[in-house]
C-alpha cells in the first residue's frame, strides 16, 4: 500500500478555503489538472455518496465518490470508483485546520492506494506532486483571482512592443542606450510581466562594464523588477494575469517595460508591499536574508562588520542583524552616510575612502575583531578584512566593488581558523521552495518593520545612465529604482 | 467546559521543533514565562504520569501531570494538578504536524477546562495568547533557520 501525504499553509481564513473545498465539484474551477467534471444524477455536490465524474487535461478519466463530509471538522473523504489509471483502493482525506496565528489555513491531504508493482514511485509522485502540490498552487491562484480578471490566459500569441535600456557595448554609463524591444508571448513555464518599477544594483555596473560576462551586447541589463502579470504560458499554476509580482534573477534583462521570463523565478506580492518597495527589495532583501540566515546563521551577541553600511544591501544588513541581536559596526565613505548607518542600527561607524578600517575596528571591539564580515568591497579591502576578523571568524564576500580578487588569500585564513565564503544569490534561489521562503521572510521582515527602505533615488528608465553614474560615484544612499 | 485553541506555523522541520519541546521538564528552555522546573520524585521527564513542578517568572507555582506522549504523532497532553489560575479539569494538548510545502511545522496547542463563568473570557485570553501564542512566538525565534 502506498501512502501519500502533503500539507500546506493557505493564506486565507479557513471558512473561505472550506467554502471552496467542501464543494465536491469545485475542482474544475481551481485544480490545474482537471478539465471537466459533473456530479452524476444531478445530486448536490455536498451529498454524501454523490459521484463526481471528471476528465483530466491529460485525457485520463476518473469517477470518485464522496464518503464523508464534516463542516464541523472541515474534513472531506472520498474514494476512486474507477479510473483509466491503474490505481486501486484509493481513499483520500482532505482536512483543514485553523491557523489562529495570522488567520490562515493548514491544509492536510492524504491518501492510501495500491498500484502495479514497480510503478509505486511513479504514482506516489503523480498524486503527491501533480494532484496535491499542484492543487495547493491552483487553489492559491484561484483565491488571488481578482473579480473581472480573465480566468484563463487571453487568446492571442502576439509579441508586445516595449522600450528598454540596452548595453550597446561594454563600458561606462553612456553605453546604456534606449532601444525599442519586443516581449514575446510566454512559452510553457514562462510569464510576461509589465514592469512598474525596476531595481538598480551594483551587479548591473559589473555587467555593463563586462566584468561579469552575463550578456553579449547589445542586450538589456537589470536583475530585478516588480509589475503586473500580463499573461502566462502553459503549465504555470502559481500565477494569473493581473497578479502583482516581483522577481530577482538571472539572466539580466529587467531594464525594460515588458519582459517575458521563467515563471519559477516570479513571486506574488502581498498587498501591503508596494511596487517600488518590491523592486528595491527583491535582490537586496533576499541577499540580506541568505547572508544572515543561510551563508552564516547569525546569532545574538556576535559582532558584525558591514561594509558600505549605507548602501542598498548594507542598510538592510545593519537593520536586520541588529534585530537578530548582533552588534553591528559599519564602514562608510562620508559622515553623512555614517549618520544614516547609525540610524539603521550600527553601534559604531568607521568613516573613510581608503579601505583602512582594521585598526579602528579593533579599537571598537577591544581588540577582538569581527565575528562576521559582510564584504561587498573585494580586492582593495582584502588585507584589512583578514586583519579585522576575529579568531574563527567568518568572512563573507558577496561583491567586489573595488575589483575582483587577484588571488584568494586561502593560506592566510589558517592564521585565524577563519572561514571564507563567496556566495551568489542566484545559487540560493535556484530551487523554487527556497526562493519562496527567502521572499516570504523578506516580506515578513518589511511587514514587521525589521527592515525599512527609504527610496530616495528614482529615475525614469531612460535615465538609467545617470542612475549608474550616481551609484558609481558613491553619492547615493539606499536603493535606486527606475520607473518605466 | 470551555476550550481554548491556538495554532501557528513555525519555520523549521517538525522533528526539529519536537526535539525542542518533547522534554516535559524543558519549559524554562523555550517558553518566556517559566523560571524553573523540576520533575517530582526523580522520574524521567518522558515517563507517563510524571509531574512537573515549575515556577513562573511572576512567582506562581504550577504542578502538571504528563498524560500522553507520542514521538510518532509529535503530540503530548497533560493536566493541571495545582495552580493559581482557578481552573478545574484542565487538560491541554500540544501537537505538531509537518507542513510538506516548505518543510515547516503546523503547531497546535489547546486546552479544555472549567472555571467561574465570569472569568472565561479573561482566562481564554491569558491562556490562548499569554501562554500558547507566547510559547509559539518564542519557539519561532529559537528554531529560526
Amino acid at each position: 500500500m502506498i501512502r501519500v501525504t502533503r500539507s500546506a499553509i493557505i493564506d486565507a481564513p479557513i471558512e473561505r478555503v472550506w467554502a471552496i473545498l467542501r464543494d465536491f465539484n469545485s475542482h474544475t474551477a481551481w485544480h490545474p489538472v482537471v478539465a471537466e467534471s459533473v456530479i452524476e444524477n444531478d445530486e448536490p455536490a455536498d451529498q454524501v455518496g454523490c459521484v463526481r465524474n471528471f476528465t483530466l487535461k491529460d485525457g485520463n478519466h476518473i469517477r470518485e465518490q464522496l464518503l464523508a463530509l464534516s463542516d464541523n471538522d472541515y474534513v472531506s473523504t472520498y474514494c476512486i470508483l474507477d479510473a483509466t489509471l491503474p490505481m486501486q483502493r484509493y481513499v483520500a482525506t482532505v482536512q483543514l485546520k485553523r491557523v489562529t496565528d495570522g488567520d490562515r489555513t493548514f491544509w492536510h491531504w492524504q491518501s492510501t492506494f495500491d498500484t502495479p508493482r514497480g510503478r509505486e514511485q511513479e504514482f506516489a509522485d503523480l498524486v503527491g506532486k501533480g494532484v496535491y502540490e499542484g492543487g495547493f498552487e491552483g487553489l492559491r491562484a484561484f483565491l488571488r483571482r481578482r473579480p473581472g480578471a480573465p480566468a484563463v490566459r487571453t487568446a492571442g500569441s502576439e509579441t508586445m512592443a516595449t522600450q528598454g535600456m540596452v548595453v550597446s557595448r561594454f563600458g561606462g554609463p553612456d553605453v546604456l542606450e534606449a532601444r525599442p524591444l519586443e516581449a514575446r508571448f510566454p512559452a510553457p513555464g514562462e510569464v510576461r510581466v509589465r514592469h512598474s518599477a525596476i531595481g538598480v544594483n551594483y551587479i548591473d555596473v559589473y555587467i555593463r562594464k563586462g566584468e561579469y560576462r552575463m550578456i553579449e551586447p547589445p542586450a538589456p541589463i537589470g536583475m530585478e523588477a516588480a509589475g503586473v502579470v500580463v499573461d502566462v504560458g502553459d503549465g504555470v499554476t502559481h500565477l494569473l494575469p493581473g497578479d502583482r509580482v516581483a522577481y530577482a534573477c538571472a539572466p539580466p534583462g529587467a531594464y525594460v517595460g515588458v519582459r517575458t521570463l521563467p515563471a519559477s523565478q516570479v513571486v506574488v506580492l502581498p498587498d501591503e508591499i508596494d511596487d517600488e518597495t518590491a523592486a528595491a527589495v527583491m535582490l537586496k532583501g533576499m541577499t540580506a536574508e541568505y547572508l544572515l540566515h543561510r551563508t552564516h546563521r547569525l546569532r545574538g551577541g556576535e559582532t558584525v562588520l558591514v561594509h558600505a553600511a549605507a548602501g542598498g544591501v548594507g542598510l538592510l544588513l545593519c537593520q536586520w542583524a541588529k534585530a537578530l541581536g548582533a552588534r553591528v559596526i559599519g564602514t562608510v565613505s562620508t559622515d553623512d552616510k555614517a549618520r544614516v548607518a547609525r540610524a539603521a542600527g550600527c553601534a559604531a561607524t568607521i568613516v573613510g575612502r581608503d579601505y583602512r578600517f582594521a585598526a579602528a575596528l579593533h579599537d571598537a571591539t577591544g581588540g577582538r575583531g569581527a565575528d562576521v564580515i559582510y564584504d561587498g568591497l573585494g580586492q582593495a579591502a582584502a588585507r584589512e578584512n583578514l586583519e579585522a576578523l576575529a579568531m574563527c571568524g567568518h568572512w563573507i564576500c558577496y561583491g567586489h566593488a573595488s575589483g575582483p580578487f587577484d588571488r584568494l588569500p586561502v593560506e592566510s585564513l589558517g592564521q585565524k581558523s577563519a572561514t571564507f565564503s563567496s556566495p551568489v544569490l542566484f545559487h540560493y534561489t535556484a530551487e523554487r521552495a527556497a526562493l519562496t521562503e527567502m521572499a516570504q521572510r523578506t516580506f515578513e521582515a518589511l511587514r514587521q518593520g525589521t527592515i525599512r527602505l527609504d527610496i530616495r533615488h528614482r529615475y525614469p528608465l531612460s535615465a538609467a545612465a545617470q542612475a549608474h553614474r550616481e551609484l558609481e560615484s558613491r553619492s547615493t544612499v539606499g536603493p535606486l529604482i527606475l520607473l518605466p | 467546559m470551555i476550550k481554548v485553541y491556538t495554532s501557528s506555523v513555525i519555520d523549521a522541520p517538525a522533528e526539529q521543533v519536537w526535539a525542542r519541546i518533547r522534554d516535559f521538564n524543558g519549559l524554562p528552555g523555550w517558553t518566556p514565562f517559566v523560571a524553573e522546573s523540576r520533575i517530582e520524585g526523580g522520574l524521567p521527564s518522558d515517563k507517563i504520569g510524571c509531574v512537573r513542578n515549575f515556577r513562573l517568572k511572576d512567582g506562581g507555582m504550577i504542578r502538571e501531570q504528563l498524560l500522553t506522549l507520542s514521538d510518532y504523532d509529535y503530540q503530548c497532553s497533560y493536566s493541571i494538578l495545582e495552580s493559581p489560575l482557578g481552573v478545574d479539569n484542565y487538560v491541554a494538548t500540544l501537537k505538531l504536524t509537518p507542513v510538506t510545502d516548505g518543510n515547516r511545522t503546523f503547531a497546535e496547542w489547546w486546552a479544555e477546562f472549567d472555571c467561574a463563568p465570569d472569568r472565561e473570557g479573561q482566562l481564554s485570553r491569558d491562556i490562548g495568547q499569554g501562554v500558547f501564542q507566547a510559547g509559539f512566538d518564542s519557539l519561532k525565534m529559537l528554531v529560526r533557520r
